[in-house]
């Protein structure tokens, strides 16, 4: 179990996603204080004032393209002095790839991976490192279903999604030894503006709902979270559907 | 709250199919209103029962992504905010701070900038009368790219136009209100049994100074038992159990399939209501119960409107003005128990003096009803063209949230002066409810 005052000073990267801000607005009313990390000056500011509203007792925003990882060190260290410290790490930044372009556009792949694995794995390794010295801190990550097993309409998308809970899954293990929770995060699929193209149907679910889940798995210390909690049983059969089958269905078109 | 948004009204009649649904995500990211083709229309929850939420073969502004709030005052309740929020969000925010919503409906589930298209009341209109009064200012969004930030001093003329204005006038951005003070999350209530109007109107007379009265009729009831009811009123309670206390919100039951058509029929109504009116065993019966329960006791089942099949049913919510001995009320009751359409929601108040800034508003003095029907056609349309005849002969008016079939006559009869609204509607916005009542 985590101490509630082990968290009140968060760096959140992707602070505008609609998971982060959803997640974000129950830590700020335990009077968390935050370092919000995005691409839109507009966009941060909105989110700023709605965690102050519902109770943070300080947000600094900041402007980022997280591809430049020559910046992530200084970035980490900006957060470490405008909050005096930093107890969890939250990162949730990522695109979902137009499967269709990557398979011709290897620039696009290659960027595609950039921005949904290198860079955070990138930034993993710096605030792990943080971590691991001062002996404490959360840091969670969201990945995604789509990373449990490669479908033929979205697995550049998943690929990287499958990198990152793998690098996540090794670095719990590494800072267990420091007492540092490392928590992924795997949302199915959420009704936010990352999915608003897409068709949806009955599995699809209100942020809100997704940023309660977090918050309170969050304070419990899970390691993998799926949310909502029954695509942990769906991705278990789908997991478990051999090669020859899962080639044939619809569910890997 | 799985599954796909539900872009229909909640009575489900009439159907509409919008041509197309843009869902709004940031402010600063709004599509170019002026560059859409047909009309559109801004849609929050859809909790309007008719067709004034809905836009047939033309586009829909889903706000409810808008949910961010901007500032809170805790000390002057002060509240601006996205208008996508809604007031279950506000309430989650605010009532742990010791305040509450100025005027709430009966359900938490609207979006602010709902509230504000529709001017809504509550249990305390003869208190503190429609949630318009309330908002200090809002921002409007019109179609040629112009935004007004208006107030009862700023822009007053869209400011009154919007208010009630059924979403016609622009898209709200944001909206600012007061809310107010409240020593604890508790209401303070009582039920009173009655027996016929006269009573009604008596309790109605000796509870005045209670800031909250609602009534609920058994319109199932003929006979001996014609009228018959049971009276609400109450007040947050004070001195208060510790504002700070955890409050929580009730689990949501939901309501996931369509019951079959036959669901609400006269003999559920019936067991419903004596249900209802037994549970009364004394005249008077006093609780303490937390303000959830009073003020949105059908809340906990989520989507009940599927209670009524799919088939919908309509509301009819009008006001007439006090007149002695009542008459006009009870004729309209007797119509409504003879028919044997009833449902078991008819609900009575009382509407007291104070006026809106809203030029559409609807709240005016005088009694308000408001019913559920099962909808089966012509039946159901028929007997609402004779309650129709009695409202409008003693210039009574209907409630455009609510209705699914008014005509304009009986529209323009409501508002006497909606010819000081047009001017304000937005050339690219328009309804199904708008279409409606001004078809030839």
């Amino acid at each position: 179990m985590i101490e509630e005052s082990q968290m009140l000073k968060i760096l959140v990267l992707g602070a505008t996603s609609a998971i982060a801000h959803e997640t974000m607005r129950h830590f700020a009313k335990d009077g968390a204080r935050f370092y919000l990390v995005g691409r839109s000056v507009p966009k941060l500011s909105s989110v700023a004032h709605d965690l102050q509203t519902h109770g943070a007792k300080q947000t600094e925003t900041y402007l980022a393209d997280l591809n430049d990882l020559s910046q992530h060190e200084a970035l980490l260290q900006r957060a470490i002095t405008a909050l005096e410290g930093v107890d969890a790490v939250f990162i949730a930044h990522g695109t979902l790839s137009d499967q269709t372009r990557a398979q011709t556009d290897v620039d696009y792949l290659a960027s595609e991976l950039m921005t949904n694995f290198t860079s955070t794995a990138s930034l993993l390794t710096h605030t792990a490192n943080y971590m691991e010295a001062q002996k404490r801190g959360v840091i969670a990550v969201i990945s995604s279903v789509a990373g449990d097993r490669g479908r033929a309409s979205n697995y550049v998308y998943g690929s990287a999604m499958a990198a990152k809970t793998a690098f996540v899954s090794g670095l719990r293990n590494r800072l267990a030894k420091a007492g540092v929770q490392v928590i992924t995060i795997k949302p199915g699929l959420i009704d936010t503006p990352m999915t608003a193209h897409l068709k949806r149907g009955r599995l699809m679910a209100h942020p809100s709902l997704v940023g309660e889940h977090i918050y309170r798995a969050m304070k419990r210390g899970e390691g993998v979270v799926y949310t909502p909690s029954f695509w942990r049983y769906i991705m278990l059969i789908i997991r478990a559907l051999p090669e020859a089958i899962f080639k044939r269905m619809s569910l890997s078109a | 709250m799985y599954g796909t948004k539900r872009y229909t009204s909640w009575g489900r009649y009439p159907k509409a199919q919008p041509d197309q649904i843009v869902r709004l995500q940031w402010l600063d990211q709004l599509p170019r209103l002026d560059e859409h083709h047909g009309s559109m229309l801004p849609f929050g929850l859809g909790r309007s029962y008719g067709d004034s939420c809905l836009n047939d073969g033309g586009t829909l502004l889903d706000t409810t992504a808008l949910n961010r709030f901007i500032a809170f005052d805790r000390a002057s309740g002060i509240l601006r905010c996205e208008a996508g929020v809604s007031l279950a969000q506000i309430l989650e925010l605010v009532v742990p701070h010791g305040w509450f919503l100025p005027v709430s409906p009966g359900t938490k589930f609207v979006t602010l900038g709902g509230a504000i298209a529709n001017d809504v009341h509550g249990k305390n209109h003869h208190k503190d009368g429609t949630f318009g009064r309330h908002v200090t200012c809002f921002e409007l969004l019109r179609s040629d790219g112009e935004r007004l930030v208006c107030s009862p001093t700023q822009n007053s003329d869209y400011y009154r136009a919007t208010i009630g204005g059924l979403g016609l006038t622009g898209l709200i951005l944001w909206a600012e209100f007061q809310l107010k003070r409240v020593p604890s999350y508790l209401i303070d209530s009582e039920d009173l049994q009655f027996n016929g109007i006269d009573d009604f109107f008596e309790l109605s007379r000796l509870s005045t100074h209670y800031t909250y009265s609602v009534s609920w009729l058994d319109c199932t009831a003929g006979g001996d038992n014609f009228g018959r009811g049971v009276f609400n009123r109450g007040e947050f309670f004070d001195p208060p159990l510790g504002v700070d206390a955890p409050h929580r919100f009730p689990p949501i039951l939901p309501v996931p399939f369509d019951f079959p058509n036959f669901t609400v029929n006269n003999v559920t109504t019936t067991i419903f209501n004596q249900l209802f009116y037994h549970k009364q065993i004394f005249p008077v019966r006093r609780s303490v119960k937390p303000y959830h329960s009073f003020f949105y006791p059908l809340d906990v089942a989520a989507d009940w409107y599927y209670l009524y099949g799919k088939n919908g049913f309509v509301q009819y919510q009008l006001v007439v003005p006090y007149q002695d001995g009542y008459d006009h009320v009870k004729e309209i009751f007797r119509l409504i128990v003879r028919s044997g359409q009833a449902s078991p929601l008819i609900v009575f108040k009382t509407f007291g003096t104070l006026q809106s800034p809203g030029i559409l508003s609807f709240p005016r003095e005088g009694v308000t009803l408001a019913i559920d029907f099962a909808f089966k056609g012509e039946t159901t349309l028929q007997l609402l063209n004779q309650l129709d005849e009695i409202v409008f002969a003693v210039n009574g008016a209907l409630y455009p949230a609510k209705d699914a079939r008014m005509s304009g006559e009986a529209f323009r009869k409501s508002f006497p002066n909606w010819e000081t609204f047009v001017p304000f509607i937005d050339p690219k916005f328009s309804s199904s409810f708008w279409r409606r009542i001004n078809a030839k």
